[in-house]
């Protein structure tokens, strides 16, 4: 043994050990991500059992969240009489919903005090537009204040109905979205106009006056559609309203709940496998593409997405040609001494600033000084509100191009470093001038490094979080940067992201445990694009060096 | 061409004839050279643009921060004529928008005026109802309230105020003078002794009036007010209390906003603190001499914003601050907390900023200064005057400064004063905040009350990211850097080939992802299960040594199933299987040795615990900087060139000898700024600190601890802070600070690699 110890071996053994930990950490991080996340889709049966807690008989009705072993003691402190021979007890967190009755979302049940689990088949578990979900039996099936279906019946009826109110929510969605809400943008470019034509100076006293009349007939005209337009609105409500469901709550109260706040019945019990992929495909489409509700804790994620890409796509555009040129300056214009030392120590530095350093700088420089200047400028009719003057998707894109930039210098001149001198030499003995050599030769064989390096500044910029907190993300962002009013895409208009929305919804949610799966759901996206943009990026890299490689030989 | 083509079909070709004419060819030179130029001068545009980005960076930063450092100044003062009487000025005071202010004369005269140029405005007398003036008072300057003692027991409030109107979008100042308690006169003292001395004051609870009389007693009236139900008007219900007799015969009184609290100033130098919390039953807790120097005596007392510190006067020209301290029987302590910068003569007069705790001091050589409590700053000190300055005001927004001296004119002089919070003594040493029983490192920035003292000490913030830095680089370093080195040295090239992607994968991770993970899903895994925690610490190396025992003990066969440079992934299981075991164990270790919960054993042993701490912080960013450090020490490793490790291997050296021996030494500058670059990344991460601690701005180092950092601080607080405030440029300033460290640590290592290089390949 100590000659295996003088060999040194051990040693190697034990190096080789920091490795394998740093994989199992990466691999196991994602695996966590992909299960919880994933798991989140998938309908659980719905238990029921009964909790006996001091003579009483509590029937308790849900999905277990999460079950773990905890010693007796810590059981013992919160005030239950455990035997003492007993070390150790199983313990079971319940999703109970129905948090309108009981005022709270999960409960913790300890094993010992639980009969056998119970899996009835009139179970239902109902996901509503609020409260969270609600879990009982279904009773019966309403029409108005008639009853259409009892029993089994009920169940058969119970998804027509709830598609047709459904599909008459939806209604009213679009309506208040696109509609209403371009009325409402109407009538505020009105006001705005009324604004403009009493600040400028150049109007004569009864241009003025008859600029505002007309803006204000178009304003009278414009409310008139309103009304219109609200009284639809109205109608439609009440007849997404017209179904209503009755069910028996685990302590046997009747409740009536009106189909037009329900999202999704599901009788989990009855459930067979393929119902249950079918649902769980539903749910991940529905996560995706819908828009959060519950202040973010419940609902989809689609206005996070799209304020990730939106803003990683200017970002692109901004990043792309400055920092393949300045690539191309070190590379091939730049005399190598210290003029490129400096702008490579500069490149290193911005690589190596931190992050919420960008953020501070967009905030002041891009947001109060750029943005400031530009309100003054070009929107006097909005002051004091700021137009460009506050956070916003076009000063997180700038900040994060900032960012972002020496991942693409980087990336380009290493592509550039690869290209065989002879193809510059050989354009360059044909005539061609530095330029057309540049264009025509050395770029489009570099693209695909160039490519690598946008698509890593990419990923970097869409799981970038910190800065974004300062110049232009939000909780919750009432419009998308890009709608059907002019001028369409709308640059000074807050983002939701997804990386804040799994700081936002993960610690400043007020209801944190129902959230925490959405925001592994959240995180397992993010994490899903980011790997899928690094995997692309590290492919194309390899290709890139493998054809030089041979090139060059 | 094609045109000519088409008839010239039968002459001869000539080359002259395939080329362009001269002319066009010369034509398309230029264009050729002007888009030659034209790309040059983009190219480099580009490329000096990188610099000109990460300067505007700096630059930008530092001009933010600038005003910081700035002292403050006072313009060039203009004066004019004392406006209204005569008599003598007893009160300046002006208003937000310098469009008025008002001075209140000996002989009740209340004129308002134009502070810039002393055009009148209004003028009014206080009615004395046949008194004569024998004291004066004024409570805390933003509540406008005075009053005036008068010879018959009586004393006169009264209280200016001013009416904001936007007439025409025209900012409009309308001053008035009001009677606060709805009476011209209010009976003080029924005995009609004459008030020598007044206070007033307007706490939340109502109006308090203290005053001594003539003969030598203390009384305190105080007015609640009380909304009536009937009229929604307010209605005064006026309690009258005599206090014990004070040692000396009072020369100052001072009453504070919460009515607990009346101190006594006597022609000694003596200050007695009264608690009045229950009037009737009021006690003498403490007197103390408040001047250093036998003989002097208290020129001039104040309270500074929130009536908690007390800014003393003395005729020796000395300037201090005061508070109560309670002592360990929890009873209030007159204390010296700072002393300011001694002025030439007597302090005649000493007058509190509107907003913050820094107060303005004229004395009896026409010296005039400016101090700042907090951060125990004197701004300037400069005289403005031969005669002795008379009374000294400080603008609400500090911006202007006014005084009289006099000779009959009131001076006005504009002032900037924008951040008097911040010195380095306040940002960096100990400061005796008001209420606090020490001196003590705080950093808290906002309050919901107006008279908060905004606490801005560094120390804790930089405290807190070095702590993190620390614990992040104390797990990372030991992986990343063995893990490099079996990387690049010993590890088969196939797996090799696996393990980089991998690392790669692992830096591109997002770090919310992390923190929320840390926060959400480690923190509390932790907590409930320490003794894992702990347990796996030691028995991973433990049992990855036994299991390389054991294969080397194992049958030659079997060994050379596997060949060397696997060792890695052989070992995945042993560490999931010690992993499996130590969680799996952690309940039984509870209940055997630590009475069924580690975490209740700490408390009991008196470690304090935070679920979000540095132990899951260190893990988190840990792993954000392993990819770090590990990519360019793999780099620096696997670029040894191989003639040297070849030759020590030749000469006999075992290859963990060589490893030693050579190729650490060698590659030794480059793991080095492998390291800075990884603590570069640690001390500037925000995202796994802000999710995985509880941001309190502690200063220790304990492990189970949270910690607040620098670059959390910015995210939470920059949102929130007033542009261009104190506040908003020291976030500006952490940037700053954040920036030039990481500056420093990433120059050291870009230069320590390119010699590193340059050395590489001389060898």
């Amino acid at each position: 043994m100590r000659q295996w110890f003088k060999s040194g071996d051990p040693w190697i053994w034990l190096i080789g050990g920091a490795v394998s930990i740093s994989l199992i950490m990466v691999i196991g991080l994602l695996l966590l991500i992909a299960v919880r996340g994933l798991g989140h889709f998938w309908q659980p049966p719905i238990v029921e059992t009964t909790f006996h807690d001091e003579g009483q008989e509590i029937v308790v009705l849900g999905t277990i969240r999460s079950a773990e072993t905890v010693t007796a003691q810590a059981v013992r402190e919160a005030g239950f009489e455990v035997p003492e021979e007993q070390d150790f007890v199983d313990r079971y967190l319940f999703h109970i919903g129905n948090r309108d009755l009981t005022g709270r979302d999960f409960q913790w049940f300890v094993g010992d005090f639980l009969e056998e689990f119970r899996y009835p088949e009139d179970a239902i578990m109902l996901e509503r537009r609020e409260w969270g979900n609600f879990f009982g039996y279904l009773v019966a099936v309403k029409q108005g204040d008639e009853v259409i279906a009892e029993g089994q019946e009920a169940f058969d009826v119970l998804p027509e109905l709830l598609d047709r109110s459904n599909e008459l929510v939806a209604g009213t969605v679009r309506l208040e979205r696109y509609d209403i809400g371009r009325i409402n943008f109407a009538i505020e470019r009105e006001r705005l106009e009324q604004r403009r034509v009493e600040l400028d100076d150049s109007l004569s006293a009864e241009e003025k006056a008859d600029r505002i009349a007309a803006s204000e007939a178009e304003v009278a005209r414009l409310n008139a559609e309103y009304d219109e337009l609200f009284r639809e609105l109205e109608q439609l409500r009440a007849s997404a309203r017209r179904d209503s469901l009755v069910a028996r709550t685990s302590d046997g109260r009747e409740v009536t709940i009106n189909l037009g706040e329900v999202v999704r019945a599901t009788r989990a019990n009855t459930m067979s496998v393929p119902d249950k992929i079918g649902e769980y495909v539903a749910r991940f489409w529905s996560f995706m593409s819908g828009y959060p509700r519950e202040a973010n804790t419940e609902g989809g994620i689609f206005p996070a997405i799209f304020g990730t890409v939106m803003m990683v796509f200017i970002m692109s555009i901004v990043v792309t040609p400055f920092g393949v040129l300045a690539a191309i300056y070190l590379r091939e214009y730049a005399k190598q001494g210290p003029v490129t030392r400096v702008v490579r120590i500069s490149v290193n530095n911005l690589a190596g600033v931190p992050s919420i350093v960008f953020g501070v700088f967009g905030l002041g420089f891009f947001i109060y000084f750029l943005g400031g200047n530009i309100d003054q400028l070009f929107f006097p009719e909005r002051l004091p509100a700021p137009t460009f003057g506050s956070p916003g998707l076009i000063w997180a894109s700038l900040t994060l191009a900032l960012l972002t930039l020496p991942v693409v210098i980087v990336s380009t001149e290493e592509g550039l470093t690869r290209i065989p001198k002879a193809m510059r030499e050989g354009s360059l003995a044909l005539g061609a001038t530095k330029a057309e050599t540049l264009w025509k030769v050395i770029v489009p064989v570099s693209t695909p490094a160039m490519m690598t390096g946008l698509i890593l500044a990419v990923a970097r910029a869409a799981g970038e979080v910190a800065p974004l907190m300062l110049v232009g993300v939000v909780k919750l962002a009432p419009n998308l940067p890009v709608d059907g009013q002019f001028p369409f895409i709308h640059l000074e208009r807050r983002i939701m992201h997804l990386g804040f929305h799994i700081y936002d919804v993960g610690f400043q949610s007020p209801n944190a445990e129902a959230a925490r799966p959405l925001v592994y759901a959240t995180a397992l996206v993010l994490v899903g694009l980011i790997l899928v943009l690094n995997l692309t990026a590290i492919a194309v890299r390899n290709r890139l060096r493998e054809r030089y490689k041979s090139e060059s030989d | 061409m094609s045109a000519t083509a088409g008839t010239s079909k039968q002459e001869a070709i000539t080359a002259r004839d395939l080329l362009p004419r001269g002319e066009q060819r010369r034509k398309l030179r230029r264009v050729r050279h002007a888009k030659d130029l034209a790309t040059r001068a983009v190219v480099s545009a580009a490329g000096y643009g990188v610099v000109i980005s990460l300067a505007l960076i700096f630059i930008f930063l530092f001009i933010e921060v600038a005003p910081l450092l700035r002292n403050a100044s006072l313009g060039d003062p203009v004066s004019y004529p004392v406006p209204g009487s005569e008599a003598d000025t007893l009160y300046l005071a002006s208003e937000r928008y310098q469009e008025a202010a008002v001075r209140y004369a000996r002989d009740g005269t209340v004129s308002f005026f134009d502070p810039t140029d002393g055009r009148p405005l209004l003028q009014r007398v206080v009615n004395f109802d046949g008194g004569e003036v024998t004291s004066f008072g004024s409570g805390e300057p933003r509540t406008g309230l005075v009053a005036y003692g008068l010879s018959d027991g009586r004393a006169s409030v009264v209280q200016h105020e001013y009416d904001l109107s936007f007439p025409d979008d025209v900012r409009l100042v309308t001053p008035r003078l009001t009677l606060p308690l709805d009476e011209e006169v209010v009976v003080i003292d029924e005995q009609q002794q004459p008030l020598d001395v007044i206070a007033i004051q307007q706490g939340g609870t109502g109006i308090g009036i203290a005053a001594s009389t003539r003969d030598g007693r203390l009384l305190l009236t105080r007015y609640a007010s009380r909304r009536s139900f009937l009229t929604g008007e307010t209605e005064f219900v006026q309690s009258n209390y005599e206090l014990p007799r004070p040692p000396a015969a009072p020369t100052r009184i001072l009453l504070d906003i919460t009515m607990r609290i009346l101190l006594v100033g006597d022609a000694q130098g003596f200050l007695h603190y009264y608690d009045i919390s229950q009037p009737a039953q009021a006690r003498l807790l403490d007197s103390r001499r408040v001047l250093e120097s036998a003989g002097a005596s208290v020129t001039a007392m104040e309270y500074l914003l929130g009536t908690v510190s007390i800014i003393v006067g003395g005729s020796d020209g000395s300037v201090a601050q005061y508070f109560l301290v309670r002592d360990e029987n929890n009873i209030g302590r007159i204390t010296r907390i700072r002393d300011f910068r001694t002025h030439d003569g007597s302090i005649t007069s000493i007058f509190p900023e509107f907003s913050r705790k820094g107060f303005v001091v004229g004395d009896a050589t026409g010296g005039l200064g400016l101090h700042y409590g907090t951060s125990a700053s004197t701004l300037f000190l400069k005289n403005v005057s031969d005669n002795p300055i008379t009374n000294a005001s400080v603008a609400p927004r500090n911006n202007a400064l006014m005084w009289t001296d006099g000779t009959g004119q009131v001076h006005y002089a504009s002032l900037w004063n924008r951040h008097p919070e911040s010195s380095l003594t306040a940002l960096w040493n100990r400061v005796w905040y008001e209420g606090r029983s020490t001196p003590d490192y705080v950093w808290q920035s906002s309050s919901a009350t107006d008279e908060f003292e905004p606490k801005f000490s560094l120390v804790p913030l930089s405290v807190g990211t070095l702590k993190a830095a620390f614990y992040a680089m104390l797990f990372a370093m030991p992986l990343a850097i063995f893990g490099a080195i079996y990387t690049a040295y010993f590890m088969s090239p196939k797996m090799r080939g696996l393990v980089k992607p991998t690392i790669e994968v692992m830096e591109a991770l997002p770090t919310v992802i992390l923190g929320f993970l840390a926060g959400l899903w480690l923190a509390p895994f932790v907590e409930s299960h320490l003794p894992a925690t702990f347990s796996i610490l030691i028995l991973l190396p433990v049992f990855m040594l036994v299991f390389a025992w054991l294969w080397s003990l194992a049958p030659k066969t079997l060994r050379f199933l596997v060949p060397p440079g696997w060792e890695a992934a052989m070992l995945i299981p042993v560490i999931l299987l010690t992993g499996w075991l130590c969680v799996a164990m952690s309940p039984v270790i509870e209940v055997w040795f630590f009475d069924g919960s580690m975490r209740q054993w700490f408390t009991e042993v008196g470690i304090t615990y935070d679920q979000r701490n540095a132990l899951v912080v260190g893990i988190a960013m840990g792993f954000a900087v392993i990819p770090t450090i590990f990519s360019i020490a793999e780099d620096a490793v696997f670029n040894v060139p191989k003639h040297l490790t070849q030759g020590s291997l030749a000469l006999g050296a075992t290859p963990w000898q060589t490893v030693i021996g050579v190729v650490l030494l060698t590659a030794s500058p480059g793991i080095f700024s492998a390291v800075m670059i990884g603590f570069g990344r640690a001390v500037g991460e925000t995202m796994i600190v802000l999710m995985a601690t509880g941001n309190s701005p502690v200063v220790n180092f304990n492990i189970f601890e949270g910690m607040r950092t620098l670059s959390a601080n910015i995210a939470v607080e920059m949102p929130e802070a007033a542009v261009g405030g104190t506040h908003y440029r020291l976030l500006f300033l952490a940037a700053l600070v954040l920036f030039g460290f990481t500056f420093v640590l990433n120059t050291i290592a870009e230069v320590v690699r390119q010699r590193l290089r340059a050395k590489y390949s001389s060898l």
